[in-house]
């Protein structure tokens, strides 16, 4: 009797477990739901073709028209610089944890050193960038905010490079070396063509964290309501834009802030499912 | 030497030397910070500057308690709200979970992860902080208000530690349930089977077998996480009110170091010293968030080496 009353016991806790993990789960997913709901009703209603396609007249932020384009150019241009100055420092980094490396223990310390950057907070990456413009003798401007935000991209493009990297088969590599080939023509010519899929995801989660990072362009890029025309002038960025019209007190211009996060969202949503359907494509190259 | 060899040669001489760049970058970051807040540490002693409670830079005054302490208690809130659920989930999708809600939920999950932290904070002021002061506030400052000092409402907005701990733990749940799923699947599947063998049940098997192993990588990605929540800026800022007062409710507002610094940037360079005072916040910062990481990240390591 007591033995089958344990019995049941157990069963009962693992019931209660259970059914609290699976309403974990639907709560996870369901703020997911929730926050995209949020942006997507907030912001639909006030997303128009003049917002898309016009920079900020006078008196845009006291409600008067004109649109974002500014922000989204802006945008575009910070993370697109950023990613392709992380990628040039990174893809290297990369390819030498790969083929090069000597010793494990260097491999580490290099795989330690990137992790630990991964984990500084972007406001830190903007006041050091920050520092590093007053040293250079920079303003606030589209350079400042690509250097801050490239070192802000660098370790995680270079550690999912780095983990795409670990996935390619040691054989194609040894026939690549065994035909003759150096380790530098083995990585360009096989490596990187073979995992070209992952290598192109890699980059773009590294450009959607750059377009959606705000505290490390707030001191670096400023804010302005021109198209930048040199890399020594100031930017605007969407995160910004959202920021500033969320904090002024007209409910019209707080209304723009909801259509810009949609359209930032929209971006970084399509970045992310683009790279799926990218990497799927590219497999083509990739000898199975 | 045949050209192609020496290219070889040279590429690997490059790369080896870019390989250190990570390094040089974490250094640099830490001397150019140590550099610019310099002349506050040289004036002010670290006591008074780490416990002073003014925060007036027009007349000089320089205390980072307040901020200290609201990172604090808005990290300690958010975990304190993320954690249980977050566990939760990650054993669920590593334990229970069929290989179809599985496929789903990591680009779920990444989905999550990607989401700017402005957006967030855009849902922060728009969902969570009316829900805080309509229904949460009333409701417990009624019923614990009185009797817990930690529940007293003496906001009349919702603009709280509480909303910034609520947005912070939805942002960290994707790193924390990443981390933990890692985590678990190191546990050796023999484990398991042996625990189920002599007539466990999952949960059982969880309990005794599972989770003691994966215990030290668990509290590693939860470490990590709150490392995240203590640097995050955009978010909490938008939500937390921003007042600089030591809080003693979790309805009280409070104002974050990172929340400090972005506020103040635009006229940090027309006071005297308070550049100094900014990027000191930020060192502090970077500091903490370096023997966090430092630590979570070679247990993390460890842990998962053990298994392969």
């Amino acid at each position: 009797m007591m033995k089958k009353r344990r019995l049941a016991k157990r069963h009962i806790e693992e019931g209660i477990f259970k059914a609290m993990m699976v309403f974990s789960f639907l709560l996870v997913a369901g703020s997911l739901g929730i926050i995209l709901m949020t942006v997507i009703i907030k912001g639909l209603p006030a997303l128009n073709l003049a917002m898309l396609t016009q920079t900020p007249k006078g008196g845009y932020y006291l409600g008067k028209e004109g649109g974002i384009l500014n922000a989204i150019i802006g945008s575009l241009y910070l993370a697109g610089g950023a990613t392709l100055l992380a990628l040039l420092l990174s893809l290297p980094i990369a390819l030498y944890l790969r083929s090069y490396v000597s010793s494990d223990r260097r491999a580490d310390i290099v795989r330690l050193t990137m992790d630990v950057l991964w984990g500084i907070p972007s406001i830190v990456y903007g006041a050091f960038g920050f520092t590093l413009m007053l040293a250079l003798g920079l303003r606030a401007s589209l350079l400042g905010g690509i250097i801050a935000l490239a070192l802000l991209e660098m370790p995680i493009m270079t550690r999912a490079i780095d983990e795409v990297l670990r996935m390619m088969p040691v054989d194609l590599e040894q026939a690549s070396f065994a035909l003759g080939s150096t380790r530098l023509e083995t990585a360009l010519y096989v490596v990187i063509r073979q995992m070209l899929p992952g290598i192109v995801t890699a980059i773009l989660l590294a450009f959607g964290r750059g377009i959606g990072d705000a505290a490390s362009v707030l001191f670096t890029a400023g804010y302005t309501d021109r198209i930048p025309t040199s890399l020594l002038r100031p930017v605007a960025s969407l995160p910004l834009a959202v920021f500033f019209q969320l904090g002024t007190p007209f409910p019209e211009v707080q209304r723009r802030a909801y259509a810009s996060a949609l359209v930032l969202t929209f971006i970084v949503l399509a970045v992310s499912l683009g790279s799926r359907w990218l990497a799927a494509r590219l497999g083509k190259y990739a000898i199975k | 030497m045949p050209r192609r060899r020496l290219r070889d040669a040279l590429a690997g001489k490059a790369f080896s030397w870019m390989a250190f760049l990570p390094l040089v970058i974490a250094v640099a970051m830490l001397f150019a910070l140590l550099a610019r807040s310099r002349p506050i540490l040289e004036s002010k002693s670290l006591w008074d500057l780490l416990a002073g409670q003014t925060w007036k830079p027009q007349q000089g005054e320089f205390g980072f308690y307040p901020f200290i302490i609201g990172t604090v208690w808005v990290t300690g809130v958010a975990m304190i709200l993320a954690v249980p659920p977050c566990l939760l989930t990650a054993i669920y999708l590593a334990e229970y979970a069929q290989p179809a809600v599985r496929t789903v939920t990591k680009p779920l999950i990444d989905l999550l992860a990607a989401i700017p932290s402005v957006v967030y904070g855009v849902w922060g002021v728009v969902v969570i902080v009316p829900w805080v002061e309509d229904y949460i506030a009333p409701f417990m400052g009624k019923w614990l208000g009185s009797s817990i000092p930690l529940f007293a409402v003496n906001n009349p907005t919702g603009f709280s530690i509480l909303a910034g701990g609520f947005v912070l733990a939805v942002m960290v749940a994707p790193f924390i349930i990443a981390v933990t799923y890692e985590v678990m699947h190191t546990v050796p599947e023999g484990m398991r089977e042996a625990s189920l063998a002599v007539g466990a049940t999952r949960w059982q098997t969880i309990r005794y077998a599972v989770l003691p192993r994966a215990r030290p990588g668990i509290i590693a990605g939860v470490v990590l996480g709150s490392s995240r929540a203590l640097g995050e800026t955009m978010a909490v800022l938008m939500v937390v009110g921003n007042v600089v007062k030591v809080p003693t409710s979790i309805f009280d507002p409070a104002y974050p170091l990172p929340a400090l610094i972005a506020n103040n940037y635009g006229e940090m360079l027309s006071i005297p010293l308070y550049d100094a005072a900014l990027l000191g916040a930020a060192l502090i910062l970077l500091l903490i968030v370096l023997v966090f990481n430092i630590i979570a990240t070679l247990v993390l390591r460890t842990v998962i080496r053990r298994s392969q």
